[in-house]
């Protein structure tokens, strides 16, 4: 039984950052390629910004984000899910800095210290699922 | 607009991430990452109803964010988009009976000060 809960973790931590990267890239390429003109007023136009290059890469990542979180949720806990994937949003402060020289303030580091004490309490101290689940068809 | 919009891709990611989670649960553990095996499971989860129900609420999300992305600044929709945390660790709790730990909590409440101080 240790040994599974050992694979459990290890594929947990492979799914995170998974998700986390594809999601907060995602988002970034999908904010990089709307032009400051697309107004999105009628369907069409929604339609037509997804072939914006930046916006089709920032689609298909999220498209990997999707699926990737699916898997993940297949044998972990949202309540779990939620919090650990929560280091995307420091890691959507740092791509700020770095790519677009957004400064980062005080409070924001307070803010970043926060959530990585939250993730690390919730990721290193409890179980990854606490429900029966279904056995999947092989 | 930006606060409407905020609200719409809050009550859509909550219901979405919800059923996720439910039909995910409900298919069971993926442990085989072979192409065949995944295509599948994909199979199984098109006819999954908690998985055809996300889609279509996180489909409403996407497109309630793409406009969202439009009119502000990334550093603005991502920390708003995260007002989904609070509901979600409640139905987490609540609906799917998932068992939140005095540590879970205290890890969630950590995470959304966090939140709060970035986006505030």
């Amino acid at each position: 039984m240790h040994s599974d809960a050992a694979r459990l973790r290890v594929k947990t931590w492979l799914f995170t950052v998974i998700v986390v990267l594809s999601n907060a890239f995602g988002d970034f390429f999908m904010k990089r390629g709307i032009p400051d003109t697309a107004r999105l007023a009628t369907p069409l136009e929604y339609i037509a910004v997804l072939f914006q290059p930046w916006v089709a890469a920032g689609v298909a990542l999220l498209i990997v984000w999707q699926m990737s979180r699916m898997a993940l949720l297949s044998w972990a806990d949202l309540s779990y899910v939620l919090p650990v994937t929560s280091i995307g949003y420091v890691v959507v402060a740092l791509l700020g800095k770095v790519m677009l020289n957004e400064t980062i303030s005080a409070k924001r580091w307070a803010g970043i210290a926060l959530i990585v004490a939250g993730v690390s309490l919730v990721s290193a101290g409890t179980e990854v699922s606490t429900v029966k689940r279904a056995e999947a068809p092989r | 607009m930006k606060w409407l919009l905020v609200a719409l891709i809050v009550a859509t990611t909550t219901v979405g991430e919800v059923l996720q989670a439910a039909g995910m649960r409900k298919h069971g553990e993926i442990r085989d990452f072979r192409p065949n095996a995944l295509g599948r499971a994909l199979a199984a989860l098109a006819r999954n109803r908690f998985v055809i129900g996300s889609v279509l609420a996180m489909a409403a999300s996407f497109f309630a964010f793409l406009k969202l992305l439009s009119i502000s600044d990334l550093s603005f929709a991502v920390p708003a988009s995260a007002a989904t945390y609070v509901a979600e660790t409640l139905l987490a709790r609540y609906v799917l009976k998932e068992h939140v730990s005095p540590r879970r909590w205290a890890g969630a409440a950590l995470v959304i000060f966090g939140v709060a101080l970035i986006s505030l």
